[in-house]
């Protein structure tokens, strides 16, 4: 629904990063306080590497499935939601039950990550054997909870083993490479339809083939435990000080992470009462109660337009290049300037996408600005946020304090597609835009002044 | 594990499923091959002229394996297992009236497949080519030959979604003029306008008024059988639970499709034909579940197709839901009644 959603566990490749061959594995580097660039954790790259190739084995299905029920099969695909609204708020459960399992036992995010890759990969095949609409469902919503249960660990490993002052750009880095894989995905699967006839069988299991690969990444190459990674490398005193702006809230998550936070359901329910996290919570919260789906998006952006129902397609291509070019520099950015800064400017540059769909310009540029705005937009909040988000987590809890960040963001987003699909039907699509524009005002405004307030959550 | 073992261990695995990917590939390229050849006890299918001014002849899209896989063919309509004809035309889908034919293509493009649609003239000489924004579903030409209608599923409106649309487009073969999609039309629904974001149209049949069309709308989960008037551009929902009409040659009657309660979700569908003027729903003798827009073969009797060997073959079962349905033809889809 949104493309972060989709993306979050898909392996991507890209260039300008190359997989961390021949490099040891595991060990945030020790911050090096003198140097501005530091060489990127090996972890992050084997992270990376391990979404770029999901995505490029996940996005494969997506792209053929259509084609697969309606030419493949000859099944109807009207009528039936293969993932209905109700799966979305299981995914939610799933990935709080994978942030809290990556917790528990001493930092199994590894395992529960490899867990979660694996559950996909072995869907793959399964869908050779399925071949009625419930069991493909079926399928489809085993995959989705294996990408629940790996997205928190995945990305508590990551923010794990980066050092704070480069958490913004490790992100970013793996948010790249895993709309890489996305974008590669659809090209892979369309090439084997070519080189055969009805090559389904092929795509399914040469997605298969990647997502076994993309697993053994993860258990060959991204450490078991990240306390010995990053840990031992970074003392409290370090993160304090290069976070020393973000005042009391820091202090009290360092604190805590020296002995009283056990991975325990309860401990995890009392993340919330951290100042900080509560706050980066409850602003994800609302700003994703205005942020419209990207269907939505692309929906007004066609109908704005007139754009043809072929180019239509490629609609979510152009946010996803934009993200893909703009989420290490942005990264960077958010390192440099604060990553609530960065946030915050990526729901301006949102909100700038709205502002310019419901003005009555109708320029050759307007779609490449919207569609840069929207890239733009993911690339200075997704990774930003669990970037933001970890500063406040205790390491032994940041699984959990990162699934609950994601999921309230998750469910304020469905909750904000019903609405604006409700608004949409009985005031048309304008005036549905124009409220989700007010509203997004609002919540960012908000938002603001927490961030604003002498102890608020503005971390560096 | 030293990094040695570990990349070792990393290289001989991409080894092994490199290959098992790369055979998967080649098994499903070598399908090309087998599907050129005769398989024995297929119809027969030579190359010919084929017209679409023969009365009483059918035009079809012949699914037997061999050469002329997927080519439009002909055959008599008396004899639909008579050795076929076949055009060297291309069509998922098919149909035609009067001399002027529609024809639904894929068009192979370097990255993904596009469709498109062709207005065929009597020779199967291609008058003009639309652009078909998804998988062809359903393909319809108005009696007189003036009208073409097309229905595409529309692939998830969002990249990696699973939703699916459906966009309905109407051409005046004589003018050009195209209608991309009938969300354009005005919807009165129960006696008002109707407004949803969610509305969607397929299973376009034409009157021979040239004016006048049937078809389904859904919205909110549920189906309506709509006649639409194409000088007003409205559509009126007259029925519900009525999916891909046929309208009768005489224009009273429309044989559809229904979603029978208590049906498994994948076969959820039964033939039925509705009078237009009592509304009076008439069950067909078919027991199978079909998902088909039906064609009238003559005043009485409706052809569809249902899954087979070589993907699909022609049915045929009387209107009146007497009678049983009776396989007429194999490996062949899309038929098109000439007069």
């Amino acid at each position: 629904m949104y493309v972060a959603d989709s993306r979050a566990t898909r392996p991507s490749a890209e260039n300008a990063v190359r997989p961390p061959a021949g490099r040891p594995p595991a060990t945030g580097r020790p911050s090096a306080t003198g140097r501005r660039r530091a060489a990127l954790a090996p972890t992050v790259l084997a992270l990376g590497t391990v979404s770029l190739v999901t995505d490029v084995s996940s996005e494969m299905v997506t792209a053929v499935l259509p084609l697969y029920l309606v030419t493949g099969l000859g099944l109807s695909p009207l009528g039936f939601g293969l993932l209905d609204g109700v799966y979305n708020g299981f995914s939610a459960l799933v990935r709080l039950l994978g942030g809290h399992l990556a917790d528990r036992g001493g930092g199994r995010h590894k395992w529960v990550a490899g867990f979660g890759y694996a559950v996909s990969a072995a869907c793959k095949p399964l869908l050779l054997l399925a071949h009625t609409l419930t069991p493909i469902g079926l399928i489809l919503a085993a995959d989705r909870t294996g990408k629940g249960l790996r997205t928190a660990p995945r990305d508590a490993l990551i923010s794990l083993s980066s050092t704070p002052e480069t958490r913004g750009r490790a992100f970013g880095v793996h948010r790249a490479m895993d709309t890489a894989g996305a974008l590669f995905g659809p090209l892979v699967a369309f090439l084997i339809l070519r080189a055969t006839v009805d090559g389904y069988d092929a795509v399914f299991t040469v997605s298969f083939c990647v997502a076994v690969a993309g697993v053994l990444v993860l258990v060959l190459f991204v450490p078991g435990s990240p306390a010995g990674g990053t840990r031992g490398s970074r003392t409290t005193g370090t993160e304090g000080s290069q976070t020393a702006g973000t005042g009391g809230s820091q202090t009290a998550g360092n604190r805590s992470s020296q002995g009283t936070d056990r991975p325990t359901l309860r401990a995890a329910v009392r993340l919330l009462r951290h100042r900080h996290l509560s706050r980066i919570a409850l602003c994800a919260l609302l700003l994703g109660l205005a942020t419209v789906s990207d269907s939505f998006v692309y929906l007004l952006l066609q109908r704005r337009l007139g754009v043809s129902d072929r180019w239509f397609a490629l609609l979510p291509l152009g946010t996803a290049a934009a993200f893909l070019l703009l989420a290490v520099p942005l990264g960077r950015l958010a390192d440099r300037v604060g990553r609530w800064t960065v946030f915050l400017a990526g729901h301006g540059a949102l909100l700038l996408a709205y502002a310019f769909l419901l003005t009555s310009w109708h320029g050759t540029a307007l779609p490449y600005a919207v569609l840069a705005l929207h890239g733009g937009f993911y690339a200075a909040t997704d990774g930003v946020l669990m970037a933001a988000a970890s500063d406040g987590v205790p390491e032994a809890l940041r699984s959990s304090g990162l699934a609950v960040v994601q999921t309230g963001q998750a469910l304020a987003r469905f909750a904000c597609s019903l609405l604006f699909g409700a608004a949409w039907t009985v005031w048309g699509d304008r005036a549905a835009l124009a409220g989700a524009t007010v509203a997004l005002a609002a919540c960012a405004a908000f938002s603001l002044t927490l961030a604003l307030r002498p102890k608020g959550p503005g971390p560096a | 594990m030293t990094v040695r073992t570990r990349v070792l261990i990393l290289v001989s695995a991409l080894a092994v499923l490199a290959a098992v990917g790369l055979a998967s590939v080649l098994h499903a390229s070598a399908r090309a091959d087998r599907r050129d050849h005769v398989q024995a006890g297929g119809p027969k299918v030579t190359p010919g002229p084929v017209t679409l001014t023969a009365p009483g002849r059918m035009v079809f899209r012949n699914l037997a394996w061999g050469p002329h896989r997927d080519e439009l063919t002909s055959t008599p309509a008396s004899t639909p297992s008579a050795p076929r004809t076949a055009s060297g035309v291309k069509c998922l889908r098919f149909y035609a009236a009067s001399g002027t034919g529609v024809c639904l293509q894929a068009v192979h493009g370097p990255v993904s497949d596009t469709y498109r649609a062709l207005i065929l003239d009597a020779r199967l000489r291609t008058r003009a080519r639309y652009d078909v924004p998804g998988i062809p579903s359903r393909a319809r030409v108005s009696p007189t030959g003036r009208f073409a209608a097309w229905t595409a599923f529309v692939g998830g409106d969002s990249y990696a979604g699973t939703n699916f649309s459906t966009r309905a487009a109407i051409v005046d073969t004589r003018t050009g003029a195209l209608i991309p999609s009938l969300e354009a039309f005005r919807i009165l629904k129960d006696g008002h306008a109707y407004h949803s974001a969610d509305a969607n149209f397929w299973g376009v049949t034409f009157a021979a008024d040239d004016r006048t069309f049937y078809a389904t709308l859904a919205t909110k989960g549920r189906t309506y059988l709509v006649r639409g008037d194409l000088r007003a551009r409205t559509v009126t929902t007259l029925h519900a639970n009525v999916e891909c009409p046929s309208l009768s040659p005489d224009g009273t009657r429309v044989a559809y499709k229904k979603r029978v309660p208590g049906l498994p979700k994948d076969a959820p569908w039964r033939l039925y034909v509705l009078d237009l003027r009592t509304l009076r729903e008439t069950p067909l003798a078919e027991r199978r579940s079909v998902d088909d827009q039906a064609v009238w073969k003559d005043a009485r009797t409706l052809v569809y197709s249902l899954p087979g060997d070589y993907g699909a073959d022609l049915y045929e079962v009387p209107a009146d839901g007497t009678g049983t349905g009776r396989r007429i033809s194999t490996a062949a889809v899309s038929p098109a009644y000439l007069d």
